[in-house]
């Protein structure tokens, strides 16, 4: 396994856009002379800004848990829900099947991706080889799974769309779906901004 | 070329690096549905691509096409009383802005409106160009900005969510499934196949124009 050569070690650089391969000349602001963007050997500043991110998401998600995203209107009869109260309704309403999916994507895949992300930094700051592999998987599985979450935000909006009966029915955005949103957003730029091949770069490796 | 700052040396194109662990590695012809692994993170490194140029073109049009139709005709209908409402992506973004959620009907837009368009436009161009080998104008742009808006796409996501909310609607009201959620069903599939394909060989298989 050691014996792969890796970029750095034979003065290579690949362009993060378009993965045109370069030779590393230690100028500071290089750029890809292919697509143009900015080149370096690891995204900048990774460590600082995704903790930053992941932070900034964390704070957001404890609104989106808290606070209602939905209030829905029957008859005079007002009834606000959560996110983990509209899982509820759908499993006890007879459909455990979507309620298994809207929890996957509302709950499990936000929680999985603050774990995976804070142990994701957390090794790679302290230069562990404990299971490279696997966090190389882990991180591609946050970035597959993350968009998912912005389920539950397209339902509210298409039934805030659809149930416009007047005083007999009515569905209205709460503020907690903002939240919900922006955390979802924001996690998927803290996944963005961290640089998978920190896992791999050991402790003697300073970004 | 109107790039800022230095530009270094390009080394010969007969190299991968590992996009996940920036191990290095010779370049080999792929065989049919041969998909290169990185020997150290086991992330993908190229696949083979069996869709031509002109596939690719034919997959944006008709993506192109769905695309326009899974706006335009009503998602669902709901019936109250003989009352029926029905709607369209754009109902739902413009009545998230009116009841306060302004946030959330620029993500929506941007997701699901502008992004998905624009991905199909701009990659519809430079495939127009591909076609004989050439760059298209803007061709770095366009592949830059494609690189950057990506992630950026939901219509898969939002495919899904119209189905939870016809199940949730369904516990109130009369609910038909209109035109617009089959035609999103279809976009679904067809940005599946896309997802395989890595844009990114264009910049390979193209050459600039000497102007």
């Amino acid at each position: 396994m050691s014996r792969l050569p890796r970029a750095g070690e034979l003065g290579l650089i690949g362009c993060h856009v378009c993965q045109l391969v370069c030779r590393d000349s230690d100028v500071p602001d290089a750029a890809c002379p292919r697509c143009g963007s900015p080149l370096h050997r690891r995204k900048s500043a990774s460590y600082s800004r995704t903790w930053a991110l992941l932070i900034a998401a964390f704070f957001f998600y404890i609104p989106a848990n808290v606070l209602p995203i939905m209030r829905t209107v029957s008859v005079g009869d007002v009834d606000d829900n959560t996110i983990l109260s509209g899982v509820i309704e759908l499993w006890v309403k007879g459909s455990p099947d979507l309620a298994i999916i809207v929890f996957t994507a509302s709950i499990v895949v936000p929680v999985l991706k603050f774990f995976a992300l804070g142990l994701l930094l957390i090794s790679s700051q302290r230069g562990s080889a404990w299971a490279q592999r696997q966090r190389g998987k882990l991180y591609r599985l946050v970035e597959f799974i993350g968009y998912w979450s912005m389920l539950d935000v397209f339902v509210v909006a298409l039934l805030t769309a659809l149930v416009q009966f007047g005083f007999f029915s009515q569905v209205e955005p709460l503020p907690g779906v903002v939240f919900f949103g922006l955390t979802v957003i924001i996690t998927m730029f803290a996944s963005m901004t961290f640089d998978p091949r920190l896992i791999w770069d050991g402790r003697d490796f300073d970004d | 070329m109107p790039a800022q700052g230095a530009q270094p040396e390009i080394a010969p194109p007969t190299l991968w690096i590992c996009e996940h662990c920036d191990t290095v590695y010779r370049r080999r012809v792929l065989a049919c549905g041969e998909v290169a692994r990185c020997a150290r993170c086991d992330a993908i490194l190229a696949r083979h691509h069996g869709m031509g140029v002109r596939g690719m073109l034919a997959l944006v049009v008709t993506a192109m096409i769905v695309f326009v139709q899974a706006n335009v005709w009503p998602i669902v209908t709901l019936g109250l009383n003989g009352q029926n409402i029905s709607t369209t992506l754009w109902g739902c973004i413009t009545m998230m802005w009116r009841e306060h959620s302004q946030v959330v009907a620029v993500i929506a837009a941007c997701t699901l409106f502008f992004f998905p368009i624009g991905k199909m436009l701009l990659l519809g161009w430079v495939l127009l160009y591909a076609r004989k080998g050439a760059r298209a104008p803007g061709f770095r742009l366009v592949m830059v900005t494609l690189y950057r808006i990506g992630p950026w796409t939901m219509s898969e996501v939002f495919v899904l969510g119209s189905l939870v909310a016809i199940v949730k609607a369904h516990m109130y009201f009369d609910v038909i499934p209109n035109a617009g959620v089959f035609a999103y069903g279809v976009l679904m599939l067809l940005i599946t196949a896309f997802a395989s394909i890595d844009v990114r060989h264009l910049w390979d298989i193209t050459r600039e124009r000497r102007t």
